[in-house]
């Protein structure tokens, strides 16, 4: 049975090309990928990402919960609307899922968590939230709606309430709060994303959700589909879950080692094995490439090093750059000359720091 | 969906081939196949007198989703091949019966042109995939 978003209508009116994503019917594109790439990068674009699963927590052991359940600390969250990217891992140390918690009040945190992943989620968090008392409440009565690009903000602020636009023009980068949409519809706005871009994701009650998208264009966003955005996010550095990580991976292996608060006294699900792993030293390291000749990294190739072999994770042509560039999981080591392996061809590829692109232009030595 | 030109023939994988005045077989993919291929970035042509089988792959064409082979429909030698494609594949997805051709064939078996569908059976074929 395949799932649909409030906006599935919309998205099929407008022509988009529909693909079944984890189970739910979405747009891959509305007729160019590439083009909707450069307009989140030069202008405004909106992807529909209803179907990500927000959870309601709701206890007053609630921060004490996710200080065990997440691998980030939770303690970092000292305001109001404040975010904090984060894994959740199991035991042995490998990633359930990555996600983002938002901090409402004590007795209330918010987390956003990954479609594909939404049933092993909610019953891994349902399960240890039961020791500490804390309820687990899925929101399906929301939509989501993520508005990127250099003028996104802008864009978004001319349909808020008068009263709300100079506290929302305000929020800082990984923040959030409430504000009033169009005809007063209640919206949460998020100062996050994921292109690399500025811009907000929206949380929308779902009666309201079609009346934002329709508000939102125009005001001159572009609708953008998940094509786009998994280009985009590639180029922005950031990893998928499922592609680039999942539970067989350590943070370590993942370049998620930044998430990772091995803060005094917090015993949180995974640490002994990721203070193991940080003694001895992991043996995959997960990189960066480019391909400056013609053609395409892919998911699944073959990555070839002084080491031994190594595989591509997620790889795509950037439309930003005009190559293609990848994350690959390799040996730990020297490299030396790093080759991908192309339908049988052994084609030369650097190896570099990522993010590939920040906001809107290629990083240095990319 | 543009109109499918009544004189080429296809493959049900989507290539078509025209038998031009001189006899040579020209090769491209449908305007449906670009479609659901998405933006091209790349294209892998064959070499020039290289030989190929129908049916077989002959070059391979890239989005920015997949790599997807491209069977030839005819079996014969490759005497030219679109070098324009390797700046512009995007012609592809702009003019897939036209300026986005692949390759040129020069056929072994023209009995094998009998094989391949003509336009309205290939229309066929598209419309059931659409369900």
């Amino acid at each position: 049975m395949t799932e649909k978003t409030v906006l599935n209508a919309t998205h099929r009116a407008l022509g988009a090309r529909m693909v079944d994503f984890g189970g739910w019917d979405m747009p891959i594109n509305y007729g160019s990928q590439i083009e909707e790439h450069h307009v989140v990068r030069r202008d405004a674009g909106m992807f529909d990402v209803s179907h990500m699963t927000v959870i309601d927590l709701h206890g007053t052991r609630a921060r004490e919960f996710l200080r065990h359940l997440l691998a980030n600390s939770v303690d970092k969250l000292k305001v109001q609307g404040k975010a904090l990217y984060s894994c959740m891992l199991n035991e042995q140390g490998g990633v359930i899922d990555d996600l983002i918690v938002y901090f409402f009040d004590e007795q209330h945190f918010r987390l956003v968590v990954n479609a594909s992943t939404r049933e092993k989620d909610l019953a891994w968090i349902e399960l240890q939230a039961k020791a500490f008392g804390v309820e687990v409440k899925e929101r399906p009565d929301f939509a989501m709606i993520a508005v990127q690009g250099p003028n996104a903000r802008d864009k978004v602020m001319g349909l808020l309430h008068e009263v709300d636009r100079e506290r929302i023009r305000k929020l800082g980068k990984f923040a959030a709060a409430a504000a009033q949409g169009p005809h007063g519809m209640p919206l949460f706005i998020a100062r996050t994303g994921y292109t690399g871009e500025d811009g907000f994701e929206i949380i929308v009650p779902e009666e309201h959700t079609v009346a934002l998208w329709e508000a939102l264009a125009a005001a001159g966003v572009a609708p953008a589909g998940l094509g786009a955005r998994d280009t985009l996010r590639l180029e922005a550095g950031m990893n998928l879950y499922g592609q680039d990580m999942d539970e067989t991976v350590s943070p370590w292996e993942a370049n998620l080692g930044w998430t990772i608060a091995l803060d005094e006294g917090r015993d949180f699900i995974g640490r002994k094995v990721l203070e193991a792993q940080k003694a001895d030293g992991v043996k995959r390291v997960m990189v960066g490439l480019v391909l400056d000749e013609k053609g395409v990294l892919r998911h699944g190739q073959k990555v070839l090093t002084a080491n031994g072999e190594g595989e591509i994770l997620s790889g795509s042509f950037a439309p930003t750059l005009n190559k293609a560039v990848a994350f690959a999981r390799i040996p730990a080591g020297e490299p030396g000359d790093v080759r991908v392996d192309i339908r049988g061809r052994e084609v030369p590829v650097r190896l570099v720091k990522y993010p590939f692109v920040r906001d809107g232009k290629a990083c240095e030595g990319i | 969906m543009s109109e499918i030109p009544g004189d080429l023939k296809f493959l049900k994988s989507h290539e078509w081939a025209r038998v031009e005045d001189n006899g040579l077989v020209r090769v491209g993919i449908s305007d449906h196949a670009q479609s659901a291929l998405g933006d091209l970035v790349y294209v892998e042509l064959p070499e020039i007198g290289a030989s190929v089988q129908a049916g077989n792959g002959a070059a391979v064409v890239e989005s920015v989703k997949a790599a997807s082979d491209i069977y030839s429909p005819v079996s014969g030698e490759v005497v030219e091949v679109n070098e324009a494609l390797a700046d512009k594949p995007e012609t592809i997805n702009e003019d897939a019966y036209g300026d986005g051709w692949i390759f040129v064939v020069r056929i072994s078996n023209r009995d094998e042109l009998n094989e391949l569908l003509d336009a309205d059976a290939y229309a066929e074929v598209i419309e059931n995939e659409d369900h």
